[in-house]
């Protein structure tokens, strides 16, 4: 059925799921990512799949990392406070290479913070908010129908490489009800790889660069699977050639494939001499903003990350050899800004647009901040 | 000629991941033994079993066991094992959990584990102590007793992991000890075979970090017979008053009924259509 409807961006997320063969969900209620819990609790169970509201995020990321490990495809959403308490699993899930996507509809903070307002603040946590050194996979769509696409490609990149997958949403994307025309079940990709007999039980065994096999856990062969470094069968080591090997795996499973894993958006780029760099919410506005500064003759291009890490380094530094202005927007008081600083060139002049107080930007203001240049 | 013979539970046991890293005199190995044991009397089918465990010495125990496995970060085994057991019923899920593990960082997921009545056994290695850390207090340590965090004696109150287990909704609750072979693996075996939440709860003797600071003594035997000495049977307490029962560990079996199993928050029949 193709069709438009109006759909909110939570329940596009959680349609996605499904067409991405999500078949289990176990979460904690929280605004404003609930719509996405409800969701899975009315259409999971009728499918003969799994839903669980759990005790916390700590148990519902728990209740994912044992789902996933036994076969199923993992779905949780939360919001700032719970995916602080998410961070130690995700640790876990990356050590151990357990797949799983979690949505984390940001909302202003630290803390309780600003419940039901906007804000794209937690982009730094989404990076370094578990301990230790980690590859992470973090995506943010702007659009509704990239709502839809990136929580599909989550689960395809998931599955690839075993890695947990975030999906960074904002709280207007979430909550706002938006036309989106769903594409048919056979045009949607779905990431399938086939099992793996398991040889030795060296679960882990694989070349560098190489994503890891599929494990067949819980098949009685007996496999170990652990949160302590480990070695190739996955029992606990700390030999510091092994641990050096596993931790050089781990991250070059993600950074030899950065061209499939990167993704963005570029907007009126190829004579560009200024570029917005933004994301979510904010692209949206600056996107409006630079449709109106070209009617006013001013060459600026919008550079919109869909894939925010691993940080969409390669592009941006073919893109600042030919800019000579960058202007940062983002929702926060500095986050990507470092990113962005770090690798231009120093001859590129650079700006930012940022606010955490909850309010959007409206078009005009980027448009502003483009005349300040 | 003396003949040489392995023990016959050997065969359950990763022979590469010996030897075996617990202290020596520690609670931890008999228990594991006790496991096998039943695992062995039941004839269950090893292939069918995942073990999983926190972190902590007790947590240790499903590396040395030669089933599926998990060990992970502390406290969130029942986690884990509501994510595993609602794909896999058909596998049994054993936990293997610390004092601190289970009622301390894992208190919450106790709860609702019991609350569900989740189908997995947790054994419950009660050491009086957080052992892996070097000796600090435990939710389990006696009142008064000194320990790396509690130089001039703990002030606080301790827990009753049992009777907590019994109220929050668990279908088999037992507690024994580690000088009561007989008793712990004949509950472990009805653990094993229980539909719903199980728990054998074994106090343990831990000579190197509760028995040295807290009973000024690293000798196991000594700390076994401290254990011993405040053991007192079901039965026995029935008869007891308040007073007479301070400082006591009662020991048998506090509840073993049946009640539908955890499959999910919310279940589709098709006439809710
Ligand atoms: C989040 C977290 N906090 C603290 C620790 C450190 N830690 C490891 S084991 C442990 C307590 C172990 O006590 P218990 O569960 O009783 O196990 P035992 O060693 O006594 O068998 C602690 C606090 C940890 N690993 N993770
Ligand atoms: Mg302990």
């Amino acid at each position: 059925m193709r069709r438009k409807q109006v759909l909110q961006g939570n329940i596009i997320v959680a349609k996605a799921a499904l067409a991405a063969r999500c078949n289990f969900f176990a979460g904690y209620p929280i605004t404003p990512s609930s719509e996405i819990a409800q969701f899975m609790s009315r259409e999971l169970p009728r499918m003969g799949y799994d839903f669980i509201q759990m005790e916390d995020e700590i148990a519902s990321l728990g209740a994912c990392i044992g789902a996933s490990l036994s076969g199923r495809k993992v779905l949780t959403a939360t919001s700032g406070p719970g995916f602080s308490l998410m961070q130690e699993h995700l640790g876990m899930a990356v050590m151990a290479e357990i797949p799983l996507v979690i949505v984390n509809v940001m909302r202003g903070g630290p803390s309780t913070g600003l419940p039901t307002k906007p804000s794209q603040s937690d982009i730094m946590q989404a990076r370094w908010g578990t301990h230790g050194d980690h590859p992470i996979i973090a995506l943010y769509p702007a659009f509704a129908d990239e709502i839809y696409s990136e929580t599909i490609r989550a689960f395809n990149l998931s599955e690839k490489f075993w890695n947990p997958v975030i999906i960074l949403l904002d709280e207007v994307l979430a909550k706002a009800h938006e036309d989106i025309e769903l594409p048919r079940k056979n045009d949607i990709h779905i990431y399938k790889e086939k099992i793996h007999r398991i040889k030795d039980l060296n679960i882990y065994d694989r070349e560098i660069g190489e994503n890891p096999p599929r494990v067949d856990f819980f098949k009685g062969y007996p496999i170990h699977i652990d949160g302590l470094e480990h070695d190739k069968h996955g029992w606990p080591t700390s030999d510091p050639e092994t641990v050096n090997k596993m931790q050089t795996l781990r991250m070059q499973k993600i950074y030899h494939y950065l061209d499939e894993i990167v993704k963005f958006k570029e907007y009126y780029m190829e004579d560009a001499e200024i570029m917005i760099f933004s994301f979510g919410v904010s692209a949206r506005s600056s996107l409006a903003a630079v449709k109106m500064a070209r009617e006013q003759g001013i060459k600026v291009g919008l550079f919109q990350a869909l894939t925010i890490w691993p940080f969409p380094k390669i592009p941006l530094k073919e893109r600042f050899k030919q800019i000579k202005k960058v202007l940062t927007v983002e929702l926060n008081m500095g986050q990507t800004k470092y990113e962005i600083e770090r690798i231009s060139l120093d001859d590129v002049e650079k700006k930012a647009l940022l606010r955490a107080n909850g309010i959007p930007f409206t078009p005009n203001e980027v448009l502003d901040k483009i005349r300040e240049f | 000629m003396v003949q040489q013979r392995t023990n016959p539970l050997r065969k359950y046991i990763r022979n590469r991941k010996l030897p075996h890293f617990f202290c020596p005199g520690c609670g931890c190995g008999q228990i594991l033994n006790y496991f096998l044991k039943a695992v062995d009397d039941l004839q269950l089918d090893f292939k069918k079993i995942i073990t999983i465990g926190g972190v902590g010495c007790t947590a240790r125990i499903p590396i040395y066991l030669n089933t599926d496995s998990l060990h992970g970060v502390h406290g969130r085994t029942l986690a884990w094992a509501t994510g595993i057991k609602l794909y896999r019923p058909d596998l049994k899920v054993v936990i293997f959990a610390g004092d601190g593990d289970l009622v301390s960082i894992g208190g919450n997921h106790f709860l609702h584990a019991s609350r569900r009545n989740l189908d997995v056994t947790v054994i419950l290695v009660n050491n009086f102590n957080f052992a892996m850390t070097g000796g600090q207090v435990a939710p389990t340590t006696p009142f008064n007793s000194v320990t790396m965090t509690t130089p001039y004696g703990s002030k606080e109150n301790t827990i009753d992991v049992c009777k907590l287990a019994v109220s929050a909704g668990a279908t088999y609750v037992s507690r024994w000890s580690t000088a009561k072979p007989i008793q712990t693996v004949k509950s472990i075996k009805k653990a094993l075979q229980h539909k719903g939440f199980s728990l054998v709860e074994i106090l343990s003797q831990c000579p190197t970090n509760f028995g040295r600071y807290a009973l000024r003594t690293g000798d196991p035997e000594k700390v076994l017979e401290w254990i011993k000495n405040r053991s007192i049977s079901k039965t026995k307490a029935e008869k007891l008053n308040e007073h007479e029962l301070k400082d006591k560990f009662i020991l048998g079996e506090f509840i073993d009924k049946k009640r539908p199993v955890f499959q999910g928050t919310t279940l589709f029949k098709e006439e809710d259509n």
